[in-house]
């Protein structure tokens, strides 16, 4: 008997920004709990100290899989090599916006604008692009934006 | 910054956000072009809201360069052959 085909499995992009803002590795490490819950392979994208702080956080990769440097991650998705179903762009500055609107034209994934830290209303008046925008005030407390992604739920999108 | 490093570049603008980046480049050089972001200039491929603008100034490429924690460079260099290839998209 022939193989029944199988549904690709989804995958998710989560493009992290600058870590000085704490909450980052705290949502991302959620997110990607979620994620794997909902049968979706995550997959980590930053710089080196950003994914470090990942990497350091959860040694035995209980959450974390495949983690890449996020120049690499641009250049394979530029160039047509790799794309995901989804893809979450943590943006708590103007280059987070910067990688976000980029993600949204060179990637056929469902893009999400992941907006926390001081400033992020003024970070959300600048997405001009097709995006759902999940966005809170928050800082050193995870809360609020751990709320603000549960009530979007992408997971079960 | 991978090969970036490598180049003799000139920083024109620093920690400057996107927009501030592209109006420096539609204001202080006749010659520029539009790309859209994953663009390759040099071995970079270019990070911005869309349309990216890419200047030109005899042999100098200008060209923005983002990372994450320092916001966009404007970064000027020197190469014929990469002006001469830009030149042609246009």
């Amino acid at each position: 008997m022939a193989d029944e085909p199988t549904t690709p499995r989804k995958t998710a992009l989560l493009v992290l920004g600058c870590p000085q803002v704490p909450v980052q590795t705290s949502i991302a490490l959620y997110l990607i709990n979620r994620l794997k819950k909902a049968g979706i392979t995550p997959v980590v994208a930053g710089n080196k100290a950003a994914n470090t702080l990942l990497v350091v956080a959860d040694p035995d990769r209980h959450y974390l899989g495949e983690v890449m440097d996020l120049d690499r991650a641009v250049a394979l998705m530029a160039e047509k090599k790799r794309d995901f179903s989804s893809c979450f762009v943590f943006i708590h500055n103007d280059a987070g916006v910067t990688y976000a609107a980029t993600m949204g034209a060179i990637s056929k994934a469902k893009l999400y604008a992941v907006v926390y830290g001081e400033h992020y209303e003024e970070q959300v008046k600048k997405i001009e692009f097709p995006c759902t925008t999940i966005a809170a005030k928050a800082i050193h407390n995870p809360l609020p934006l751990k709320k603000a992604l549960d009530e979007v739920k992408p997971w079960d999108a | 910054m991978g090969c970036v490093e490598s180049m003799n570049y000139e920083i024109v603008l620093r920690d400057a956000t996107f927009r501030e980046s592209r109006d420096y480049i539609k204001s202080h050089y006749k010659e520029f072009i539009d790309v859209q972001p994953g663009f390759k200039v040099f071995d970079v491929h270019v990070i911005g809201l869309p349309p990216i603008a890419i200047g030109l100034e005899g042999d100098f490429v200008i060209f923005p360069y983002t990372k994450p924690c320092h916001g966009t460079f404007l970064l000027r260099v020197e190469d014929k052959e990469e002006a001469a290839r830009l030149r042609a998209q246009k």
